[in-house]
């Protein structure tokens, strides 16, 4: 399902007055398309995806899904940074909490559950604990959940903000996998040039806070997309655009807090 | 992919190994050993004259003691009133404990009036107040039994605010995206979330209320353990005051691998949680 952002704000107010968060965003998203929002840390990037959760309010402005609005507000899975798995479930329960909380009996939700678990190479590890994997495998485990309950629209904070290199890298490309089979619209925030231009179908770029959309840079390249290799050039100048856009806003940033 | 999930496993359970050594079952043994040589040592000294035997009766004379009290069926009659008296107090004390720190740790501004109050009434020692509840609930079991309830209720209302304000935000949002209704949230995300905690609060309550029971039946009491410590003191029966003695301690280790046993089998994730 698509959506669009319109004239978004969002104003916190803290002790030492008000912080502008996000000011005036507006941008949409197509049905199944992969968009992928890069800023610098710090930019209202998480408070944008937690106003289109509807886990906060926006101060001014509004959010419309495509699709008639009777059922109220679609089904948008938000994938954390921080996996968010609960220690006290295994992982099939966490995979299929969505499920359990959308009221899918046990047998059906686990069996749901089992399938992408599976999906993502954690065949064996469904009655494990998160404390028992990985980080990597962790996350994991957070994707799979958000697929299992079948979200209208996925959310994804920086997923793999707190991976080494390498495993980012192998978890990239299954998301890419799993993605082609179950299209869902996604939203993909990340700090990360190489993972916006690897994953996304258009990259936006957005300023240092408060937040706002500085550019739009379509990514017209078929996937998979190898970003390793040293002919491709138009990898290379689409990455080389964004710096451009994202180095600025980068130094502001820097100086704020130093 | 499985390839490199088994590696990571892997590496995650070498990880778990460091934390958890295992230990030689040689090494386990030495506390016991030394308990067995310290007895040993009591017991010959006692009898060859070294210490006074009116005071450090020989362990093996303590142990016929506790054979003779078991037998005759007066340490069940005392161990039952203090039981009885523990349990009911605790239950008394510790439930609206529970409850209320539940409550209070999800309510900002329950929070706003409680904490003063809390933090005025906990420092407050609980037993110096039993004349008190004497004067107010007479000398019988009630007083008791409230003193031992107000001894509970502090540990567990704290533990259980503790535990409900330490739940890291993000479980409650990724409750809230999947759409957890209230109820669920308690019973999927409360509930286990602060089960480690509200243990650790059952447990020192628990202690506590113990050691409030003998000390109250030290006091006032004609039955239960602490009446009978006090009664073989005054009648200078020593071995009936260890036997009695080895009974509390025994009490109070049983309590604590009964709640160490429910931990490990009710928060097999404990160690994730508590990093």
């Amino acid at each position: 399902m698509g959506f669009r952002c319109q004239t978004l704000s969002k104003t916190y107010d803290t002790r030492n007055g008000h912080v502008a968060a996000l000011d005036d965003v507006t941008f949409s998203v197509a049905e199944q398309e992969f968009l992928c929002l890069v800023g610098p840390s710090g930019c209202g990037k998480t408070t944008l995806l937690r106003l289109i959760a509807g886990l906060l309010s926006p101060t001014s402005g509004h959010i419309t899904f495509d699709a008639d609005a009777a059922d109220g507000r679609p089904n948008c899975a938000l994938v954390f940074q921080e996996h968010g798995l609960f220690p006290w479930m295994r992982v099939l329960e966490n995979a299929a909490f969505g499920l359990e909380m959308q009221g899918v009996g046990r047998e059906e939700r686990l069996a749901r559950a089992q399938a992408f678990i599976d999906k993502v190479g954690l065949a064996e590890f469904g009655h494990s604990y998160p404390h028992e994997l990985s980080v990597g495998m962790r996350q994991r485990v957070a994707i799979a959940r958000a697929f299992v309950a079948d979200p209208q629209i996925l959310l994804m904070d920086e997923p793999f903000g707190s991976l080494d290199a390498q495993t980012r890298l192998v978890l990239q490309v299954e998301l890419l996998r799993v993605w082609k089979d179950h299209r869902k619209t996604v939203l993909y925030v990340t700090h990360d040039i190489d993972e916006a231009v690897l994953l996304g179908d258009r990259v936006l770029i957005m300023s240092g806070r408060p937040g706002t959309i500085l550019k739009e840079i379509p990514v017209p390249l078929a996937r998979p997309r190898d970003l390793l290799s040293r002919e491709n050039q138009d990898i290379a100048e689409i990455r080389w655009q964004i710096w451009q856009t994202l180095r600025d806003e980068v130094h502001k940033s820097l100086h704020v807090v130093g | 992919m499985a390839n490199l999930a088994n590696t990571e496993r892997r590496s995650a359970q070498e990880l778990t190994r460091g934390r958890l050594e295992p230990v030689a079952s040689s090494e386990r043994w030495i506390p016991a050993l030394i308990v067995a040589a310290g007895l040993a040592l009591w017991e010959w000294a006692a009898r060859t004259g070294h210490i006074r035997a009116l005071f450090f009766p020989p362990p093996s004379e303590i142990a016929e003691t506790f054979v003779q009290l078991a037998g005759s069926g007066r340490l069940w009659l005392n161990l039952r009133a203090s039981l009885s008296r523990l349990f009911s107090g605790y239950a008394l004390g510790a439930i609206p404990g529970l409850i209320l720190g539940l409550v209070t740790g999800r309510s900002r501004r329950l929070r706003v009036i409680l904490d003063p109050l809390i933090a005025a009434a906990h420092p407050v020692p609980k037993v110096s107040l039993l004349p008190l509840i004497m004067i107010i609930f007479g000398i019988g079991d009630a007083s008791k039994v409230v003193t031992i309830a107000i001894v509970c209720f502090f540990p567990m209302l704290i533990g259980a605010m503790a535990a409900v304000r330490e739940i890291p935000s993000i479980y409650f949002e990724v409750a809230e995206n999947y759409g957890a209704r209230f109820q669920q949230v308690l019973t999927r995300v409360v509930a286990p979330a602060t089960l480690p905690l509200v243990l650790s609060a059952v447990r020192l309550s628990l202690n506590t209320a113990l050691l409030l029971t003998i000390a109250v039946e030290l006091i006032t009491a004609r039955e239960g353990l602490g009446a009978m410590i006090w009664f073989a003191w005054e009648t200078l029966r020593t071995e009936e005051l260890y036997a009695t003695l080895a009974v509390t301690a025994l009490l109070g280790v049983g309590f604590n691998a009964i709640l160490e046993l429910l931990m490990r089998r009710l928060v097999p994730w404990q160690a994730e949680y508590r990093r």
